[in-house]
């Protein structure tokens, strides 16, 4: 690992280049997190000078491609923290499952496999059918994976333990069909997600929903822009919709945090 | 060998161990005094699943106040800090915590050398870490960073550790350093009170 060879100024700088030339603004991110990530990136592609490295970023429309999906973190889980899925199948859908139509955002989804997980969820409870999964994120590549529904074999093992402990009664493998090194999930389950590139930081709300999830995104956000982003979510939730964070974020110091109710012990707030 | 270093005042401790580890915790906890002058951070290898264990067990073992690191938490003296199962930890300049769930690194998440490493840019010479019993080499690559930028080494003596990999390889790699046995680095921890 190579220390310190980015400092905090040179951070700041490239960050300023990014939303001058590109329009992408990660000034307001935690500013440890993305530092790490930046320095990471730049003795992976194996840059020799900040000059450089600075100069590509700015002008190489396609190592920005790079750079956007290096410096966001797209690692996920299918069934991520099994007792959260349990609280979604018994507390929460079955309520949402009294409406006419289910409207679902994942913020921040990332290469989907939260949303699968959404959907096996809804589709177990008899509400796939009137539900629709609006899937968004910052980054358009992660997004086209999304779409394919197609993630590592060699997890699903890890998937499928973590299903059965969230409460999953059907054998997993009836989901998807294993091609090689991918397993592809049925389309049954993507036929309910609309894909769609968000920005957080700098979009506005573009739909009323009954749930919203948005899970280990906030944890990259310093706490102004967290904020911002729960007056965005606060805009777009239903009275009496709910609001599903990361195990380790929470709506507690959010000034309008009286007006929701936490959902047993989960990190799942209801709109009051 | 010398016992200091440097004599810089400590401004915060961070620990981190990994399988074999929790013996010597436990042997150190108990006897550390109840006014550390430093927040005490720990970065222990363990299952994603049994979160809080680790935490109650110290808890039930010292007078400091021991808690699961929240994010944006600010890192204050005297106080406990665990780096949550299945999260890297990372300080930022006003020493509050920032959670990463990217890659591992070394197989691990929490990543010692990653809290080491951010640790070591926000309190350089005022920094002290320990690496303790494990059986892969993270932390080695943190404690140079740590060293490079003025902090403390310690390292457990691998002939006390359950698991020697870890300590040993920080022992070749990184220098200087103190080694101590275990039941000396509860001593060590108290001494370093300002």
């Amino acid at each position: 690992m190579i220390s310190d060879a980015i400092d905090n100024d040179q951070v700041e700088i490239l960050l300023n280049d990014v939303l001058e030339s590109h329009g992408y603004d990660f000034l307001e991110y935690s500013h440890a997190s993305i530092k790490r990530r930046i320095t990471r990136l730049y003795a992976l592609d194996n840059f020799v000078s900040f000059a450089e490295f600075r100069y590509t970023i700015k002008t190489d429309k396609q190592y920005f491609k790079r750079f956007l999906e290096e410096i966001t973190v797209n690692v996920t889980e299918m069934f991520r923290d099994p007792s959260f899925y349990k609280a979604l199948r018994n507390d929460v859908l079955p309520v949402l499952g009294t409406y006419p139509f289910i409207r679902i955002w994942v913020a921040g989804c990332s290469t989907g496999e939260e949303a699968y997980s959404l959907a096996i969820v809804l589709k177990e409870l008899n509400l796939l059918n009137k539900s629709l999964i609006y899937a968004t994120d910052i980054n358009p590549s992660v997004l086209e994976k999304a779409k394919k529904g197609m993630f590592p074999l060699n997890y699903l093992k890890q998937y499928s333990e973590n299903y059965l402990q969230s409460g999953g009664v059907k054998e997993f493998s009836s989901y998807y069909t294993a091609n090689y090194s991918l397993a592809k999930f049925d389309e049954s389950l993507n036929s309910k997600m609309i894909f769609s590139t968000h920005n957080l930081v700098s979009d506005h709300s573009f739909n009323e929903f009954q749930l919203i999830l948005c899970r280990n995104v906030l944890i990259y956000f310093d706490k102004e822009l967290q904020h911002k982003v729960f007056n965005l979510f606060d805009g777009s939730i239903e009275k009496l919709g709910y609001l599903a964070l990361g195990s380790k974020e929470s709506l507690e110091f959010w000034p309008k945090s009286k007006e929701y109710k936490r959902v047993k012990m989960e990190k799942i707030w209801r709109k009051l | 060998m010398a016992q200091t270093i440097n004599s810089a005042r400590c401004n915060a401790l961070i620990i981190g161990g990994s399988a074999g580890s929790l013996d010597v915790l436990l042997e150190i906890f108990p006897a550390l005094r109840n006014d550390m002058s430093f927040p005490i951070v720990l970065v222990v290898h363990r299952k994603a699943s049994n979160e809080s264990l680790l935490t109650d067990l110290l808890r039930s073992r010292t007078k400091l106040e021991v808690n699961e690191a929240e994010e944006k938490e600010f890192l204050t003296p005297g106080k406990v800090f665990i780096a949550p199962a299945d999260y890297h930890m990372l300080i930022e300049e006003d020493f509050s915590i920032s959670l990463d769930y990217s890659e591992k690194v070394n197989y691990s998440r929490p990543s010692i050398d990653v809290t080491f490493h951010s640790a070591a840019e926000v309190f350089k010479e005022t920094l002290v870490c320990i690496l303790l019993s494990g059986s892969n080499a993270d932390g080695v690559e943190g404690l140079k960073t740590v060293n490079n930028l003025g902090g403390s080494v310690v390292i457990q003596n691998p002939n006390t550790a359950i698991m020697p990999y870890m300590p040993q390889q920080a022992v070749i790699n990184v220098k200087p350093h103190v080694v101590l046995d275990g039941h000396n680095m509860a001593d060590y921890i108290n001494n370093l009170n300002n």
